[in-house]
């Protein structure tokens, strides 16, 4: 890395010495070049800054603007009206309040199941298992498909598979209407999300468990150290870096939930598992307030972006210290 | 202590194995119960299906219009990839070699881009696209993937390109090949194992997604599978039969995706994750 960079040094401070030659010989030559330079910077850079700015950058800060006014995404009238709707949403809107502590106690509970299962799931297919490699496949296979066909998928299960399994085995759990009620329908949720997350995070594991010295282990064991002595204390700290990844991962992704809420329950029954994201769409699209629904997804984005700051500025921070 | 198969590792072995039938049991009840006749999903939804019911996939293929809205999925998917991987190798590749402050803002701003929940911007986004002739067309759902996807692309592009030595090129620049010539001839064939990993994770993050493609697709023929499947669970509820065989031919294409390609899937994830 360093060699790399002093010889590009090097090479820098070559080719200036060629554009200063060129200077002296030419003045007009050296205008030509950064005219051409320039244009080449924008055939390479210009396509996609152009997609990014109409797809992203306008209708980011547009957004905010909508967010302090009355638009309802119809008619042409937009209204500015200050900070109605955030005044709104915050004393009057009780399903918006009980869905964002509805969304933080499904993002606690995703990140904790989805984490510990995926380890466990990892420490499991690193052993000298006959069977690793197929077991490997058949735990990350739920992540190939989309939380929308996921959502259906489990749908099927709750409401006909788990009846019939009660009626099987008689154990009351599988007799309970699943998606009937808030709170077993809440629990749906985090089943559908962490059997697709689970093996998602088990990768990451893996390549971080591999990563482990063996003679590190092979040490330990010598000087006696038990299986679980082995874990706590040399395993664990090494895959440290590989937990905060996974941490960070399943906060965002799990904040954000959205196909497998609306395909499983669709916010139901009676609104109990409406989550943010489709408490926002539904402001938007179903009750056509794009105001209040801009206003809502500006209070979202700013968690999100929270979130994420937090999580850029501690991996630094871990990165100096080691 | 690696090499020895001991009694206790049987033990692992075996709860391993459950552990993994476990894990697909749901895909047992989908594919079991989408071969039988409405009344036994109903009676017997536990049982292996007795008579193997085809009829429930010709309904449900006739119904879903299946050919097309696969068809649909698959142009969205490829014309992304393509877009996506020319446009931002083309980008990082620029940002990386031009020594400038304003490749470093450029750059700066799609990472930080990749912060923005989708869902903080569909709003005003239908609005924009409509404003610029995007909304019910494949292409303007083309451009938007291009838009959504460069921060991620543009990102793991650059890092990439970065351990590139610069030499190559410049002796091909020494040989009279223009930047142009330089960028596809030399560095792009370079970039091949990242180009794997995006065009991996952005096939599967394309294909399973329904947010975006429900707002801006309205026209029926226009459906890919995850939105066809969705109206198809609106339309039929309760039918399970019909249902059940539409979502596994939701899933098929996926699996062979996955069983062709697995490799380097796990390694994609593995290497994108660590960003």
């Amino acid at each position: 890395m360093n060699s790399h960079s002093k010889l590009e040094k090097v090479e820098t401070s070559a080719l200036e010495l060629q554009k200063n030659t060129k200077a002296l010989t030419s003045v007009s030559l050296n205008k030509n070049k950064k005219l051409k330079d320039a244009g080449l910077f924008a055939l390479f850079v210009g396509p996609v800054l152009l997609a990014f700015t109409l797809i992203v950058l306008i209708p980011f800060f547009t957004g905010i603007y909508y967010a302090f006014t009355d638009w309802n995404g119809i008619t042409g009238a937009v209204k500015w009206v200050g900070l109605d709707n955030f005044k709104y949403i915050f004393t009057k809107d009780k399903q918006f309040l009980d869905s964002f502590k509805l969304t933080t106690k499904y993002t606690l509970v995703a990140i904790i199941l989805t984490n510990a299962i995926g380890f466990g799931l990892a420490l499991l297919v690193t052993q000298m298992l006959k069977t690793r490699n197929i077991l490997r496949t058949v735990f990350f296979m739920p992540n190939l498909i989309g939380g929308l066909l996921l959502g259906f998928i489990w749908q099927f299960i709750f409401v006909k598979g788990f009846a019939s399994i009660g009626e099987l085995t008689k154990i009351p759990l599988f007799e309970l209407a699943w998606l009937g009620d808030a709170n077993t329908a809440f629990w749906g949720i985090v089943i559908v999300s962490v059997w697709q997350g689970a093996g998602y995070i088990m990768i990451i594991y893996i390549a971080a468990l591999q990563n482990v010295p063996q003679e590190l282990i092979e040490a330990a064991k010598i000087d006696g150290a038990n299986r679980w002595q082995i874990l706590r204390h040399i395993t664990m700290p090494l895959v440290a870096p590989a937990v905060t990844i996974c941490l960070f991962l399943t906060t965002a992704s799990s904040f954000k939930v959205f196909d497998a809420n609306l395909s499983l329950t669709n916010g139901g029954p009676f609104k109990s598992t409406e989550m943010l994201a489709l408490n926002i769409y539904t402001e938007a699209f179903v009750n056509n307030r794009y105001g209040i629904g801009e206003a809502k997804a500006l209070i979202f984005f700013l968690v999100v972006a929270a979130i994420s700051v937090i999580q850029v500025t501690y991996s630094k921070k871990k990165e100096v210290e080691s | 202590m690696r090499s020895r198969y001991t009694g206790k590792t049987f033990i692992v072995e075996i709860l391993a194995i459950v552990l993994g039938i476990a894990f697909l049991v749901p895909f047992y009840y989908v594919i079991s119960n989408s071969l039988k006749p409405f009344a036994d999903i109903l009676s017997n939804t536990s049982a292996l299906p007795k008579v193997l019911e085809f009829q429930n996939y010709v309904s449900a293929f006739e119904k879903l219009n299946y050919l097309k809205v696969f068809t649909n999925s698959l142009i969205v998917t490829i014309a992304s990839n393509v877009v996506l991987v020319i446009f931002c190798s083309m980008a990082a590749y620029m940002l990386v070699r031009t020594k400038k402050k304003i490749s470093h803002v450029i750059f700066m701003i799609f990472v930080a881009a990749m912060i923005i929940p989708f869902q903080s911007i569909m709003i005003p986004l239908i609005k924009t696209a409509g404003t610029f002739g995007l909304l019910n067309s494949v292409w303007g759902l083309v451009i938007m993937y291009l838009g959504f996807g460069s921060g991620m692309t543009i990102f793991l592009y650059h890092g990439f390109i970065k351990g590139i030595p610069v030499e190559l090129e410049e002796a091909a620049i020494i040989d009279g090949c223009t930047r142009f010539g330089v960028f596809w001839r030399i560095v792009f064939p370079l970039l091949k194992p990242i180009t794997v990993t995006i065009v991996i994770l952005n096939s599967l993050w394309i294909w399973n997604d329904f947010l975006l493609p429900s707002l801006v697709l309205q026209d029926p023929e226009l459906k890919t599978i995850p939105l066809a499947t969705f109206s198809f669970f609106g339309q039929y509820t309760k039918q399970w039969d019909l249902a059940l065989a539409a979502l596994v031919m939701g899933i098929i294409p996926l699996l062979i995706f996955f069983f062709a390609m697995q490799k380097h899937i796990i390694k994609g994830i593995t290497s994108g994750s660590i960003k």
